[in-house]
């Protein structure tokens, strides 16, 4: 199954509190490789936190966890990504002349990879 | 055991097991919160009191790591074989490209410079992917500004646009711009009326009197039809849900508070600068924020993110006459965003050797600029291993600015502020390290003095 979402990546607490403990330990490669899901979309795919799913944009390609976002923070069709190695990897290299590659707002393709046994 | 307070300034004195440093700077974000109280434990922070969750995990994680200062090809080396390599791969180099700055003090941002001078190279800050955007408008449209200060003793009409103050500047609402009394808002939040636009409803929005969620890359359209509404251009309801995702009656609603606010303000983020129009997202509400100066006193301010960024933009600006993105290969600085900068220099294949100071491009760039990257022989600086630091050519462990050692920073208003070291390190500043560097090079180049 293959959908497209617009990827918003941005900060989190835990993705700069982690920059400071260490870009290698646990807490900030958990939330960089979380992507967030709004639950209506989580309930139309079919997806339970955990569930691994593959983003592919223009430029590259990634796979993540997902975990719900909280309450109504993401409207459906929106996802969100903590900054950092993974959604970077999503970028083109063209600035478009203004120095800054397009970093938010991005066009991705979502494909479920697995499930967990239990569903 | 002994317990010392230090005066704001004073060295701490390493036999002492326990002291308190009074206001200390915290240089994590462009916050910059000075009135930070640390303890001090054999020379560890073990309490930093007043600090928000960033600031907390800044200072108290800031032991220094089992890394050698000195690293050549991933082997152990002695500081001055480094330096001296470092210089030579600057010198050898055709197109040679210095980055990052952002969390350096602006002394040793100053010395970044005039290496990138001496080496006829070009020299990037990490604003090229913050506010770089911004930076162009500003010098399109201009900046109607004020400091920190005056939004917290004058400001009643606080916004937020594209910006998420409460997890990337958590103590920004408490400390300058919802919560605090002043002068002509002495009830505080009760006075003031916050705004915020965004694509999500983020943790911020629970601080919002209103919530515009608009559609994702719309802000250009949602900031011109507010400048459409004050100038009292009639508009096509339809055509502004279509366009913004949001009811007209909510933009005149918001356009009339605007209108009647005495000292209102507009904090914008990267919301508008990383997403699809990026510098015309940024001029359009700059220039909403001068059309707004014919009814009221109106401001807008950029929330930067790291800790000396804003004095990267200062530096180079004084030292070069251009923010950022600056090329000397014709012997005089020239400017454009686009070509002059990292993300440019590196994707297009055109940097053949460079030096990256606290940043990490090797995680934060695009596919095309970290296989460039990778490629070629570079310095980099840093005070914790990353990516970049594991590909660099030299690396350099570094002492960490504000807590090691002393200087001066930019807050986000442009306001200089001292730091207030609270530490010893066995490694050497980001200062010592490019004033040894820039040594070697003024003798390779044959310069003298």
């Amino acid at each position: 199954m293959r959908e497209t979402f617009i990827l918003i990546p941005g900060r989190t607490a835990d993705q700069g509190c982690g920059i400071s403990e260490g870009k290698f330990l646990e807490k900030y490669q958990r939330e960089i490789n979380s992507l967030q899901v709004a639950p209506g979309d989580m309930t139309r795919l079919g997806l339970t936190k955990g569930d691994r799913v593959r983003l592919t944009s223009e430029h590259g390609q990634v796979e993540v966890c997902v975990v719900p976002s909280k309450g109504d923070e993401l409207p459906v069709g929106l996802l969100f990504i903590a900054y950092g190695d993974v959604s970077s990897k999503l970028m083109g290299g063209d600035t478009h002349g203004s120095g800054m590659p397009t970093s938010k707002g991005i066009d991705v393709e979502l494909d479920v990879l697995a499930r967990p046994a239990s569903t | 055991m002994s317990a010392a307070v230090a005066a704001p300034g004073e060295a701490p004195a390493v036999e002492e097991s326990l002291k308190v440093i009074q206001d200390a700077t915290c240089t994590f974000c462009g916050c910059v919160c000075d009135d930070i109280d640390l303890t001090v434990k054999n020379n560890h922070i073990v309490e930093a009191k007043r600090a928000c969750v960033l600031g907390k995990a800044w200072f108290l994680n800031h032991k220094t790591e089992d890394r050698p200062s000195c690293l050549i090809d991933g082997q152990p080396a002695s500081l001055d074989a480094g330096y001296d390599r470092a210089a030579d791969i600057l010198v050898t180099g055709k197109y040679p490209i210095i980055y990052g700055l952002s969390d350096s003090p602006c002394e040793a941002q100053r010395v970044a410079v005039s290496i990138a001078d001496w080496i006829n190279g070009t020299i990037d800050t990490t604003t090229s992917v913050c506010h770089g955007p911004s930076g162009m408008a500003f010098q399109g449209v201009g900046e109607v500004t004020c400091s920190l200060g005056e939004v917290m003793n004058r400001g009643d009409m606080i916004m937020f646009w594209g910006s998420n103050p409460a997890e990337s500047h958590p103590r920004h609402f408490t400390k300058y711009s919802l919560m605090p009394k002043g002068m002509f808002v002495p009830n505080g939040r009760k006075d003031r009326t916050c705004v915020i636009v965004d694509v999500r409803k983020t943790k911020s929005a629970k601080a919002a009197d209103i919530f515009i969620q608009i559609k994702p890359r719309a802000d250009f359209e949602g900031l011109w039809t507010l400048r459409a509404l004050a100038k009292g251009v009639d508009l096509d309801p339809v055509q502004v849900q279509h366009d913004t995702g949001v009811e007209l009656t909510v933009w005149q609603d918001l356009m009339q508070r605007m209108k009647a606010a005495k000292f209102g303000v507009i904090f914008f983020g990267m919301g508008l600068t990383m997403t699809r129009g990026k510098h015309a997202n940024s001029e359009a509400l700059l220039a909403l924020t001068r059309d707004m100066n014919a009814y009221t006193r109106f401001v807008a301010k950029p929330n930067r993110g790291h800790g000396n960024v804003t004095g990267a933009d200062n530096v180079v600006a004084w030292r070069t006459g251009y923010p950022f993105g600056v090329n000397h290969s014709r012997g005089y600085p020239r400017f454009n965003p686009g070509e002059y900068t990292t993300s440019d220099t590196l994707a297009n294949g055109e940097a053949d050797s460079g030096m990256t100071i606290a940043c990490d491009p090797m995680a934060n760039f695009s596919e095309p600029a970290r296989r460039h990257l990778a490629t070629i022989p570079f310095i980099a600086l840093d005070t914790k291993e990353t990516p970049t630091t594991r590909a660099a050519a030299v690396a350099f462990t570094v002492a960490t600015y504000g807590i090691h050692t002393g200087g001066t920073v930019y807050r986000m208003d442009d306001v200089p502020i001292p730091l207030r070291p609270s530490c010893e390190s066995p490694n050497p500043s980001d200062f010592e390290v490019l004033s040894q560097i820039e040594r070697r090079v003024k003798a390779l180049v044959g310069v003298t003095g």
